[in-house]
């Protein structure tokens, strides 16, 4: 098992490489100057080219990318050309927020979509399934920032249950599980899960509708097996397709939700590539969008070595 | 104990057992008799309802879909009128099955060795040691190689053979009383098919087991089997010892597949015989023996009125208006049939 998680991240490190150059080369093909934000109209041009020089512009890109992907190497991300302070301190604080809403999003989507999924896939075409498979489609469906503010005008303007945005009641950061800050969470949490419990209930559900019509559930019964012993059957049988979907899903809110974070106006990373992206601020950018593919990257290798421990099927070698 | 002591408690008995799904009738009307210590094979086509008369002893239909009607008696107990908790201990404790295809009947994410002590946990209150020492003798006893290690195997690391074979140390798990083997050895290559069944007979004849085995391989049942049920659309139309069916057979249906092998007395240039046509339509039956359309020796009576179950010698019973003309026409060797199709 050790040896075939070695083999993995060897596997990885090429992949890592070509997202970096990626990461690097996307924000050059964007249109508009990096330093035309921050300089004021009137600008000399020997300031521009001081400028330019200062933050590297002026060399080729393979230079550029060779003395940044150096620098991040080592840990230095760059500084951030709108605030001036060290991108990988910016991006650090709002991995840990967009982790802490994409973690509860995918427990809560997860929760939910397997009950739903099992109920589902248990009783096929009575009502109850028709109802969980209604749910997990307007799931999918939804768009959820336009969720996100049904839910808002619902349970913040007018009933004045919960806060409508920030993380917290000093506005952002520094959030702690107590009670105030979980108030700041739910309401973005619950808009978030509804996409992977969709996700996760039609996965769920085929998964076990596909098991319970295996020979081997047959099987079961005429060992003299209780509902409960084949149950636990199906749960093992299920379970590494449904963790991988689970591990990907998290993957994907990390980084895809920036249109909640900017609903909710949580300090993530969405809502921190949102700023970057209107100010052209490219370290920033880059040392975001770097950040999240590599999250993406080690989530894969994660959910398949799980798969591998979980499933003796799949080759180890 | 004396086989032939027909009054002696059976093994298996089924009386009048009819299984429908839906409108459609798989199983109507079967008789059958197991005494204890005895092997059956039932035989028959796909379609047959061989199989659904297996499963019925176990009741392994899902409840809502079917409908059971008759009388099923196994290892002592009458299995219509066990509550859910005792057909659960019935299940696996007196009366066991093997399946069909040993790769998909395993759980393909536990060790084979797990479904084992988990099958005897279930049954038995029973530390996890001893039932895993239970589990390895049952390897060494069905004559799986280097069994401590096997016991620790996935379903698919083993070969099909090997798969069979721990299938059968699965059902014997709880010591069952009867044993029920949904066609065992189809799905294995033909070395393998003899050493199975060779294994199969040798516990019956050690273990004091009574087998009920399906199959559509008239060979498989000569080899397992002290008496042969040959089933044809839900009916069984002729039962009795492996000898009399095979060597004397007096069902044109039985007749058609003794014909239809391929081993044994086929002369060279000479076609293979075949049963022409296919089983009818269960949903819709038609009046009469449902063979007569495909039967050789089908004349107006057959297609009006379904023979009743005839003897033609102790033990050996046939549902056949002409089995006279049928038993003839056997003796006399292979010949071209004239059929008329309906």
């Amino acid at each position: 098992m050790l040896l075939y998680i070695l083999k993995r991240l060897v596997t990885v490190t090429p992949v890592a490489f070509g997202v970096s150059v990626v990461c690097f080369l996307l924000v050059h093909l964007a249109p508009g100057d990096p330093l035309s934000a921050v300089l004021p109209a009137d600008a000399t041009q020997q300031t521009i080219d001081e400028m330019r020089s200062a933050y590297g512009f002026d060399k080729p890109l393979p230079v550029q990318y060779a003395i940044w992907l150096w620098h991040v190497l080592h840990g230095d991300l760059g500084v951030s050309i709108a605030t001036g302070r060290p991108v990988a301190q910016e991006v650090g604080r709002a991995v840990v927020n967009s982790l802490i809403l994409a973690s509860v999003a995918t427990l809560i989507g997860f929760t939910f979509g397997t009950f739903f999924g099992f109920v589902a896939g248990y009783k096929r075409n009575s009502l109850l399934d028709r109802a969980a498979s209604a749910l997990s489609v307007f799931g999918v469906s939804v768009p959820h920032y336009w969720l996100g503010m049904v839910l808002v005008i619902v349970f913040s303007a007018t009933l004045g249950w919960l806060p409508p945005t920030g993380a917290g009641p000093d506005g952002s950061g520094n959030w702690r599980p107590d009670i105030e800050h979980l108030r700041y969470i739910i309401l973005p949490t619950v808009t978030m899960a509804v996409i992977p419990m969709g996700i996760i209930a039609r996965t769920v559900r085929a998964l076990v509708a596909d098991i319970l019509g295996q020979d081997f559930v047959e099987a079961l019964r005429a060992k003299g097996m209780s509902e409960f012993g084949v149950f636990k059957h199906v749960v093992r049988n299920a379970a590494p397709t449904a963790l991988a979907i689970m591990g990907l899903q998290l993957g994907y809110l990390l980084g895809g939700s920036i249109l909640i974070e900017t609903v909710f106006a949580w300090p993530g990373t969405g809502f921190l590539l949102n700023a970057a992206i209107f100010q052209r601020d490219l370290p920033l950018l880059q040392g975001s969008i770097l950040v999240l593919a590599m999250f993406f990257v080690a989530l894969n290798l994660i959910v398949d070595v799980m798969q591998t421990a979980l499933d003796p099927r799949i080759e180890r070698a | 104990m004396s086989a032939t002591d027909m009054t002696h408690d059976a093994a298996v008995e089924l009386s009048g057992l009819r299984v429908a799904f839906g409108k459609t009738q798989v199983v109507d009307g079967v008789d059958l008799r197991l005494d204890r210590g005895q092997a059956l094979a039932l035989i028959g086509e796909s379609g047959s309802g061989k199989s659904v008369t297996l499963r019925s002893i176990l009741r392994l239909f899902p409840a809502g879909r079917s409908r059971i009607e008759g009388r099923i008696s196994a290892a002592g107990k009458d299995v219509l009128a066990l509550d859910k908790r005792a057909l659960a201990d019935f299940r696996g404790g007196d009366v066991s099955m093997i399946f069909q295809e040993p790769l998909l009947a395993f759980d393909p994410v536990y060790t084979v060795g797990r479904q084992i002590t988990e099958s005897i946990q279930r049954h038995e209150k029973i530390s996890a040691q001893d039932a895993r020492a239970r589990a390895l003798a049952l390897f060494e006893r069905v004559r799986i190689p280097s069994p401590e290690r096997r016991l620790d195997n996935y379903p698919h690391e083993m070969s099909g053979g090997m798969r069979q074979r721990a299938m059968i140390a699965l059902a014997l798990a709880c010591r069952p009383q009867v044993l029920l083997a949904d066609e065992p050895t189809t799905a294995l290559d033909a070395t393998v098919q003899i050493q199975v069944l060779l294994l199969l007979r040798e516990l019956q004849r050690d273990l004091g087991l009574s087998i009920v085995i399906v199959t559509h391989d008239l060979g498989a049942a000569v080899e397992v089997a002290d008496r042969i049920a040959v089933m044809y659309a839900g009916k069984i139309v002729e039962v009795g010892t492996a000898r009399q069916v095979v060597r004397d057979p007096h069902h044109p249906y039985t007749i058609g597949l003794l014909r239809s092998r391929a081993e044994g007395a086929m002369d060279k240039g000479s076609r293979l015989q075949t049963i022409p046509g296919s089983p009818p339509d269960l949903a819709n039956r038609p009046p009469g023996c449902p063979f007569a359309p495909r039967c050789f020796l089908a004349e107006d009576r057959c297609r009006r009125e379904m023979p009743p179950v005839g003897t033609i010698s102790p033990g050996h019973d046939v549902a056949c208006w002409r089995t006279e003309e049928a038993s003839a026409a056997y003796r006399a060797g292979p010949q071209p049939v004239a059929v008329e199709m309906a």
